[in-house]
């Protein structure tokens, strides 16, 4: 009888292993979490979009949280992304964004398009701020505390329902503390 | 068929071949040759974070060429291959590394293939030992006349 159980090591390795596998599937292979999280936000120096003399840096995030939206003009998926913005905007929720890769034309452009939520625009042609941040396309979203902490990352496209889901909550999780 | 065969491995040929094209578009100088082999080897070791398996010595997406640009002015600052790796992953997490490290996320990734090999031996010397001690194993007096008796009444019969 004893002997017989060892028969059933085969099985049980298989259903631990499908069943770790299965998990495997659901998993987005996108989805990571940002390897700044609960990291200063990266220090830059960088004129704004609406004021070529204008120069702002990382002390511009300081005092109240902010949702900082990495766009540019050539993303198609941040033009989709603006209702929800321009959304959370409406919330009282301070938007900052940065205009990545891109040319101060177009970046005017979008931002007559599709509308204005952000206080003001970090300009970023080089892709400098954004390297620094571990962005490697658009659009991204960071929310920094009030310290300029960063404690959550949104990679990619925020849905109309992560609205309420997500962003939202965490906003205010980390306004309260 | 055999047409069809060799347009796809003609297509297949031009492909790799616009690639390799496409990566040598870059002109960058180095110091030394030991500085170019660190900046190949760097780039071959690096996963882009934006393609699904991609090195970024392989890859054609922007954050790419981005990281490469990178590396290339770490080098020339002259940092260590660690110190870049370590820049890389403050920036962009554990995922650029095709070696991760060994850290306490990691342990069962490095360690399992040990493991797995170890068991392996113990199950082959247990074995090894079972067999072992049938064979050794001798006749008594009694099962040896038995022996004998099955023996001859097979060859009598």
């Amino acid at each position: 009888m004893k002997r017989r159980l060892f028969l059933l090591i085969p099985l049980v390795l298989f259903v631990v292993l499908a069943v770790f596998l299965y998990r495997g599937l659901a998993l987005d292979p996108s989805a990571r979490d940002s390897s700044l999280l609960g990291q200063p936000f990266p220090s830059f120096t960088l004129s704004t979009l609406e004021d070529p003399e204008r120069q702002v840096d990382e002390s511009l995030l300081k005092g109240e949280t902010t949702l900082v939206n990495v766009w540019g003009e050539w993303c198609p998926t941040c033009k989709q992304e603006m209702p929800q913005l321009l959304a959370l905007e409406k919330r009282g929720i301070r938007l900052v964004g940065v205009d990545y890769k891109d040319t101060r034309e177009m970046g005017h452009e979008f931002l007559e398009k599709f509308g204005n939520p952000f206080e003001v625009n970090v300009f970023d042609p080089e892709g400098a701020l954004g390297f620094d941040l571990g962005v490697y396309g658009a659009p991204e979203t960071f929310l920094v505390d009030a310290d300029g902490i960063i404690r959550y990352h949104h990679t990619g496209y925020i849905r109309p329902e992560d609205i309420e889901q997500t962003i939202v909550p965490e906003v205010e999780k980390w306004r309260a503390d | 068929m055999a047409c069809r065969l060799i347009q796809a491995l003609a297509l297949l040929l031009c492909l790799s071949w616009s690639a390799t094209t496409l990566a040598a578009i870059e002109v960058r100088e180095f110091d030394s040759p030991v500085q170019k082999q660190r900046y190949d080897s760097l780039n071959g070791s690096l996963r882009c974070p934006k393609c699904e398996n991609q090195a970024i010595g392989d890859s054609e997406s922007p954050i790419a060429g981005d990281m490469r640009e990178r590396v290339y002015q770490l080098l020339q600052d002259g940092r260590s291959d660690i110190e870049i790796q370590n820049y890389m992953t403050e920036r962009f997490g554990d995922f650029v590394l095709y070696n991760p490290r060994l850290t306490g996320r990691t342990w069962l990734l490095w360690g399992l293939p040990a493991a797995l090999v170890l068991l392996g031996a113990i199950i082959i010397g247990f074995i090894v030992r079972t067999r072992r001690r049938a064979s050794n194993h001798a006749l008594s007096a009694a099962e040896r006349e038995r022996l004998d008796a099955l023996v001859n009444r097979e060859r009598t019969q």
